[in-house]
């Protein structure tokens, strides 16, 4: 493409920019005049620059709208309507620019649509107040001088607005005619230097007032010849004396503009792959200079090379640095459309436009600021009638405010809106099956706010042409974490949001931390890193194992530690206990990352790595260090990754987590140590116990011979754990608190010792129906007691009558586990159940298939080598138990699970340590086999 | 014959349009690569190891303030690497934009080739080295294979990919 072309499409894309940003804020500020000019004068370099050309489509669109404008500039009342029509105009000439960037010449099509409306805008409302004369009469006036023009008849009402203006100004000398059209008749060609005289005209313009004869002199010239090559140089002469002359009237205008020059981006980039080369060749010099004492007379050059180089790096990245104005350029004009169509009061703020940060991070960071303002638009601001019923003015804001903080820069996008709502947000995370229930209810309401960064994530009832899609949050958070920045949400109901995102200021250099892990050295960037802690087994820092995992306690939070030289997979001994703990924090994780020695931070250039070992997410680059060697740049955003985080877990690691619970289920179970008489120690599932007691022994009352107490406006038979140990008469009596439906006892012990956690190794006991059997609980020897032995004692004078000869119900219950089982019988049989059990999942199936009938089925569904499921799966083929009902028994119930039951009809699912819920679960089902019977 | 003619083409054929190869030498056998795509010749003084990297990868190294990936050749033919203290030699080459070291046991010189004379891989060749060669030159004393330069880089890397 032509390289003038190529120009003409920058500078025109620029200029529309500054159009759009310029209307809107001119239909906020219709009176201000510096504005106009300033898009007038814009319009018609566009205008000017597509003459020049030869780009009629262009031409005829940016006219125009300039017509228009010129009707505002002489008082016609600025419109939204207007505005909106001007704005779109601009769209159709970046289209249609577009095009032409990609084919090279402009698309075929009419504008007419545009040009009428404009033009219908243009002259049916009421005429321009001002005294000076409207193009109208000025084209009736001039009807036969442009007879001979029809065809060009556009840019003809150009010169007429100039000529209008140079009259007023000055009537010039005629003389200029000729040198004009020599001049450019001998630029013809090579169009570039065409441009340069431009130029040169434009400062022998500034230098001496007078831009009057040139333009004067222009329809003249168009007129009195019909050299096609003139007429289309002519409007670009008027473009520049138009600028002369808008500038003038606005103040200093181009008078005053900074000396800019256009280079090419990849120049840049050269360079600074140049400068960067040059500081690692200096640090290098520098090392070796370090190393030597014998000074040879280089030192002082050295110096002086070292410095120069420092500021050369600052030069060049200072050329690569854009104020972040530049990525909000199209922001005013968005939220001003999307105000409109949502019918909002919208204001946008922007502060510290002018802080600068690196061309490639604006780059990357300019379309998600974009998805987040337009959010903010849709989602956050209100309808002004809600506003106004909310007690707040009906103009919403939007405030961006950017500025430098350390390293990095901080960038925030508020509203003052109705904040997020966590209410919907937790609704949906639970239907999409991010967290369950539980999870939700636990978490804080920030942790609830960052699911909106779960891909998909949508909580908008419609979806509006702007938002709701559930596409954006997520893509926004990937590209700012993909250089290194951070997003942070902070919402309050009713409020608003306010949206912090931290970037670094530059890709390309950046502040890392040196550390060595078994002889080979790693960078880390410093943004992530937040503190440094020596670690020794002997110190207050020391690092402990979980099952063989390393965790250190730092001010009493528990931080997993990632040792580095096994992330790496290099050799050495796993637990190695020495070394420094590099605390590092990555969006919401913080984890350490153990390294065996800390040098120094250094400033690293930093370099891509190779596609060969791009898939290692470890790995965000390399560096040169200052001795030469090559380094790897660690991604903690890869690392944390490889520890696994929370939000982000898939659903294989979700699997592997589960399993792992319910391993741990197995092994690990939670008992209630008590004494009975003597000094050995008995212990009972915690699960089974209701509650923990200890009441005034005369309290007791004695009924035919048998203790009860009055327990909760009811009789409570007590039963005391040990044949020798009697209910005290006096003092305090502890009493663990069996309960079953309206039914407790309470069974006296000499003195509740503890709560533990461990592992059930029972040695079954048969000659004694009042233990299970003994097992070794914190290395000592614990008797487990036997619920239901005690159990029927009281029942059976209590409670039966209760039961008003209710035929019994059959249960078969499933649980791998003997322990689970031996507990959960004597409470079911209490109950009303008789029980069948079966420790697997083939016992059952087999009982089930010769002839067993039950009423009910109450199954684990983690059964050790054959799943509860599959098992219900396959009874849900045979007819004859298709209805039965089934309850689930499960460690840790999650959706996943749930939705599985849902579809095998397992009436509930409970939890394993609910034995309350088992019960409920269990009644509500007999009420509904009663109805059904 | 054929055979006869590459015996005596060596001396013969000065005028026609001759290849020109560098030649190294990886576990005795020597190979060529052609000139047009050799960078240069380097001597390996530090190199850095990438963990989790392919093994194919030897590491990085720093070639006048380039980050340039040393690729084992030995590695990529199915051999294994040598590590005596000895220096390593490299030759440098350019592969997409990106900088490569070829990791040789040892560098050769410069031979003119005749293209038209090279000879096609022998059908019961290694399929590791037939992927990687491009043909088979009848040096006087010894065979010369042809290495296809961009089959020697292009190798998998997601295989190993966590």
């Amino acid at each position: 493409m032509d390289d003038l072309l190529l120009e003409f499409l920058t500078e025109t894309n620029e200029h529309l920019e500054t159009v759009d940003v310029e209307m809107v804020r001119f239909e906020q500020d219709p009176n201000n005049e510096a504005i106009l000019s300033n898009i007038f004068r814009l319009v018609h370099t566009i205008k000017g620059t597509c003459g020049f050309l030869g780009l009629p489509r262009l031409e005829a669109l940016a006219h125009a709208a300039e017509t228009l404008m010129g009707k505002f500039r002489d008082g016609m009342p600025v419109t939204t309507p207007a505005v909106s029509l001007i704005l779109s105009t601009l769209d159709r000439i970046k289209e249609i620019l577009g095009e032409l960037e990609r084919q090279g010449a402009e698309p075929e099509g009419s504008d007419s649509d545009l040009i009428e409306m404009l033009d219908r805008m243009a002259s049916h409302e009421p005429p321009a107040p001002v005294g000076v004369p409207s193009p109208e009469p000025v084209q009736k006036g001039n009807g036969t001088f442009y007879q001979a023009l029809e065809r060009e008849l556009k840019p003809g009402e150009v010169s007429l607005d100039e000529l209008e203006r140079a009259f007023q100004e000055a009537p010039g000398p005629e003389k200029s005619t000729t040198s004009g059209t020599l001049t450019y008749q001998v630029l013809e060609r090579p169009l570039k230097p065409g441009e340069v005289s431009l130029d040169d005209l434009e400062r022998a313009f500034r230098e001496a007032p007078g831009p009057a004869p040139l333009v004067i002199d222009k329809p003249a010239a168009k007129s009195s010849s019909a050299d096609p090559i003139i007429s289309s140089v002519t409007p670009a002469v008027s473009k520049k004396s138009t600028e002369v002359s808008e500038g003038s009237e606005g103040g200093e205008g181009i008078a005053g503009k900074v000396q800019t020059i256009r280079v090419n981006v990849d120049t840049l980039e050269h360079l600074m792959t140049m400068v960067s080369e040059l500081v690692l060749t200096r640090n290098q010099l520098l090392e070796i200079a370090r190393r030597s004492s014998e000074d040879h007379g280089y030192k002082v050059p050295l110096q002086r090379l070292s410095q120069v180089t420092a500021e050369l790096q600052d030069g060049v990245m200072k050329t690569r640095m854009q104020p972040i104005g530049n990525a909000w350029q199209k922001l005013p004009r968005v939220v001003r459309d999307l105000a409109n169509e949502l019918s909002k009061k919208i204001e946008l703020v922007m502060q510290g436009a002018d802080t600068e940060l690196d061309r490639q991070v604006l780059e990357v960071i300019k379309d998600p600021l974009t998805h987040m303002v337009r959010n903010s638009a849709d989602h956050g601001i209100e309808s002004p009638a809600e506003r106004k019923t909310a007690g707040k003015s009906e103009k919403g804001t939007i405030r961006l405010n950017a500025y430098h903080e350390g390293g990095s820069i901080t960038i925030e996008i508020s509203d003052d809106g109705k904040g997020l709502n966590f209410a919907a947000i937790r609704k949906k995370a639970a239907e999409r099956g991010i967290a369950n229930d539980a999870e939700l209810e636990r978490m804080s309401d920030a942790q609830v706010a960052k699911f909106i960064f779960h891909p998909g994530f949508s909580t908008a009832a419609k979806v509006t042409s702007v938002s709701g899609r559930g596409v954006g949050m997520d893509v926004v958070k990937t590209n700012i974490e993909l250089i290194g920045g951070t997003v942070d949400i902070r919402s309050e109901q009713g409020r608003g949001t306010t949206f912090t995102i931290k970037i670094p200021l530059t890709l390309a250099i950046v502040a890392a931390l040196i550390v060595s892990s078994k002889d080979q050295r790693f960078a880390i960037p410093q943004v992530a890193v937040s503190e440094l802690v020596r670690v020794s087994p002997s110190s207050e820092h020391s690092i402990e194992r979980i099952n063989g995992t390393p965790i250190l306690r730092l001010r009493d939070r528990l931080l997993p530690i990632v040792p580095l030289s096994k992330v790496m997979g290099l050799s050495g001994n796993e637990d190695a206990d020495h070394g420094f703990v590099v605390v590092t924090q990555v969006a919401q994780q913080r984890f350490g990352i153990l390294v065996d020695g800390v040098f120094h931070t250094e400033e690293i250039v930093v370099k891509p790595m190779s596609s060969k070992l791009r898939h290692i997410q470890l790995f965000s680059g390399n560096t040169i260090l200052g001795d030469g060697a090559v380094v790897l740049i660690i991604d903690p955003n890869g690392l944390a990754r490889m520890v696994g985080s929370e939000s982000d877990r898939n659903e294989f690691q979700s699997d592997a987590t589960h399993e792992q619970a319910v391993v741990a289920a197995d092994e690990m179970t939670s008992l209630l140590v008590f004494r009975g008489s003597g000094e050995s120690l008995k212990a009972v599932p915690l699960s089974l116990v209701t509650r923990l007691e200890e009441i005034e022994a005369s309290s007791i009352e004695w009924s035919s011979g048998r203790p009860v107490v009055q327990y909760r406006g009811r009789l409570m038979p007590l039963v005391s754990c040990d044949e020798d140990l009697g209910i005290k008469r006096q003092g305090m009596q502890s009493l663990l608190v069996f309960s079953d439906g309206e039914v407790s006892m309470g069974l006296a012990v000499a003195e509740i010792v503890d709560i533990v956690e461990d592992k059930l190794d029972i040695e079954l006991f048969a000659e004694r129906s009042d233990l299970v059997g003994s097992a070794v609980v914190r290395g000592r020897t614990t008797e487990i007691v036997n619920v239901a032995h005690y159990l029927p004692l009281v029942l059976e004078t209590w409670s039966r009558k209760d039961r008003k000869g209710e035929a019994e119900k059959s249960l078969l219950l499933v649980d791998s586990s003997t322990f689970f089982r031996d507990m959960l019988v004597p409470v079911l049989r209490a109950s009303g159940y008789r029980i069948q059990t079966a420790s697997t999942a083939q016992e059952a199936v087999r009982l089930l298939s010769n002839g067993l009938n039950v009423d009910v089925i109450v199954t684990d569904l983690e059964l050790s080598g054959h799943s509860g499921f599959a098992l219900v799966a396959s009874l849900r083929a045979d007819p004859q138990h298709s209805q039965t009902p089934v309850i689930g028994m499960t460690v840790k119930p999650d959706p996943q699970q749930i939705a599985l039951a849902r579809k095998l009809h397992i009436s509930e699912i409970v939890s394993k340590i609910d034995r309350r819920g088992l019960l409920s679960a269990l009644a509500e089902l007999n009420g509904s086999l009663e109805e059904a019977a | 014959m054929k055979l006869i003619d590459s015996l005596s083409s060596e001396t013969a054929k000065i005028t026609s349009k001759q290849m020109e190869f560098v030649t190294v030498t990886v576990a005795g056998q020597l190979l060529g690569l052609p000139i047009s795509r050799v960078h240069d010749v380097f001597v390996v003084s530090e190199m850095t190891t990438v963990p989790l990297a392919p093994g194919e990868i030897a590491g990085l190294l720093n070639l006048r303030g380039r980050v340039v990936t040393a690729v084992s050749l030995r590695r990529r033919l199915g051999l294994n690497d040598i590590y005596e203290g000895s220096r390593r030699m490299a030759v440098g080459l350019e592969n997409q934009g990106e900088a490569y070291g070829l990791l040789v046991d040892d560098v050769g010189e410069v031979l003119k080739l005749d293209p038209d004379e090279m000879q096609p891989n022998p059908v019961h060749m290694d399929r590791g080295w037939v992927g990687l060669s491009q043909g088979v030159h009848q040096l006087r004393n010894q065979l010369l294979i042809v290495l296809d330069v961009d089959a020697v880089l292009a190798f998998e890397t997601e295989r190993e990919a966590a």
